[in-house]
């Protein structure tokens, strides 16, 4: 397979995301601009951070004020799957150079890691320079959306007043974030026990509470996990 | 909000520094040695740890409510999740809370 031609077959692949992408990017804009970001601030999170869920995690905890530190460690755990993505993707790409490697990294995203890798597994001989383009080819489209979009959102959410309900566009986009990720009953369980220790230490410190909640439900998920295969065994 | 100009962009600065580290990890510093199991394991749960925990609080005590639980956001939170659980797709989940909630705010708005 070309270089050229592995590069448009990823572009394909992304369309079907581009959907999902563009109202949740302008979501942020509108939230974020809301919320009192200014318009260079709001870009600087969706083209430097360009990471959904933890801009919107950040977000949040800037509405309510809590601590830098604590807006930091909710918004990077969020991020921290994307370490078990790097890692998955390291024997495919380990071999690409440095700035290609680099330029992935940036392109990490959910979407193109997981169309990106079911590719690799599903065709060992595609030679590394077309894995990189493919690659690139699935998360450039999204990413160029993602920028646009937001600042569609941003100039939407300056020219609307703050309309009603505006302050529940954040749980709404988390909600439907989560829901389909609870694949497994040990996500569920996990879930249940993040909701349940954060309601229990909602009285801590903000942001505390979350993250002593993010700890036990991620020992708890992975507790269950593996509880489960031991039954199986 | 009312954090500093600087403080918001130090924000910025070090989230977009962390989160690109993160993506880079393995790629690009550690190489392809794999991580121990049990925490790929833990790793993988980091979403749905954080962000339900995160999202519970507001929608059982809203801000624009003052914290009293509002049967409207409530009913739009529980039909985005029950949507979303079912369909596995997140703009349905979105649009169906989204109308849920606008219908149920100015069926109930003071007139």
């Amino acid at each position: 397979m070309t270089t050229r031609k592995a590069f448009w077959q990823g572009v394909g692949r992304s369309l079907p995301f581009l959907l999902v992408v563009a109202p949740f990017s302008t979501l942020f804009g509108v939230v974020a601009t809301d919320a009192g970001l200014s318009l260079a601030q709001a870009m600087g999170f969706s083209v430097l951070v360009i990471a959904g869920a933890s801009q919107f995690a950040a977000l949040q905890m800037m509405v309510d004020n809590a601590p830098v530190a604590m807006v930091l460690l909710a918004s990077l755990a969020v991020n921290l799957r994307m370490a078990m993505y790097s890692a998955s993707l390291a024997p495919y790409l380990g071999k690409a150079p440095l700035w290609q490697r680099a330029l992935v990294a940036y392109l990490n995203f959910d979407q193109s890691y997981a169309v990106g890798v079911a590719r690799y597994e599903d065709d060992p001989d595609m030679p590394v320079p077309a894995r990189v383009a493919f690659f690139v080819g699935i998360a450039l489209p999204i990413a160029t959306l993602w920028c646009i979009m937001s600042l569609a959102g941003i100039l939407l959410g300056a020219a609307i007043p703050a309309s009603f309900g505006l302050d529940f566009a954040l749980p709404i986009a988390f909600l439907a974030l989560i829901a389909p990720m609870l694949r497994t009953v040990a996500h569920l369980v996990a879930a249940l026990v993040s909701i349940v220790a954060a309601l229990l230490l909602a009285g801590l410190p903000s942001g505390v509470g979350l993250l002593i909640a993010a700890g036990l439900a991620m020992c708890a998920g992975a507790g269950f996990e593996t509880w489960m295969e031991r039954r199986a065994a | 909000m009312t954090y500093s100009d600087a403080s918001v962009w130090g924000i910025i600065a070090a989230l977009a520094l962390g989160t690109y580290l993160i993506r880079f990890s393995f790629l690009g510093l550690i190489g392809d040695r794999p991580l121990p199991p049990v925490v790929l394991r833990m790793l993988r749960y980091t979403p749905v740890a954080v962000l339900p925990g995160m999202v519970a609080p507001l929608v059982l005590w809203p801000a624009a409510t003052d914290g009293q639980t509002d049967p409207v956001r409530l009913m739009a939170a529980l039909v985005t999740f029950g949507v979303g659980y079912w369909r596995k797709n997140v703009l349905l989940a979105m649009l169906a809370g989204a109308l849920v909630l606008s219908v149920g705010l100015s069926l109930t708005a003071p007139r």
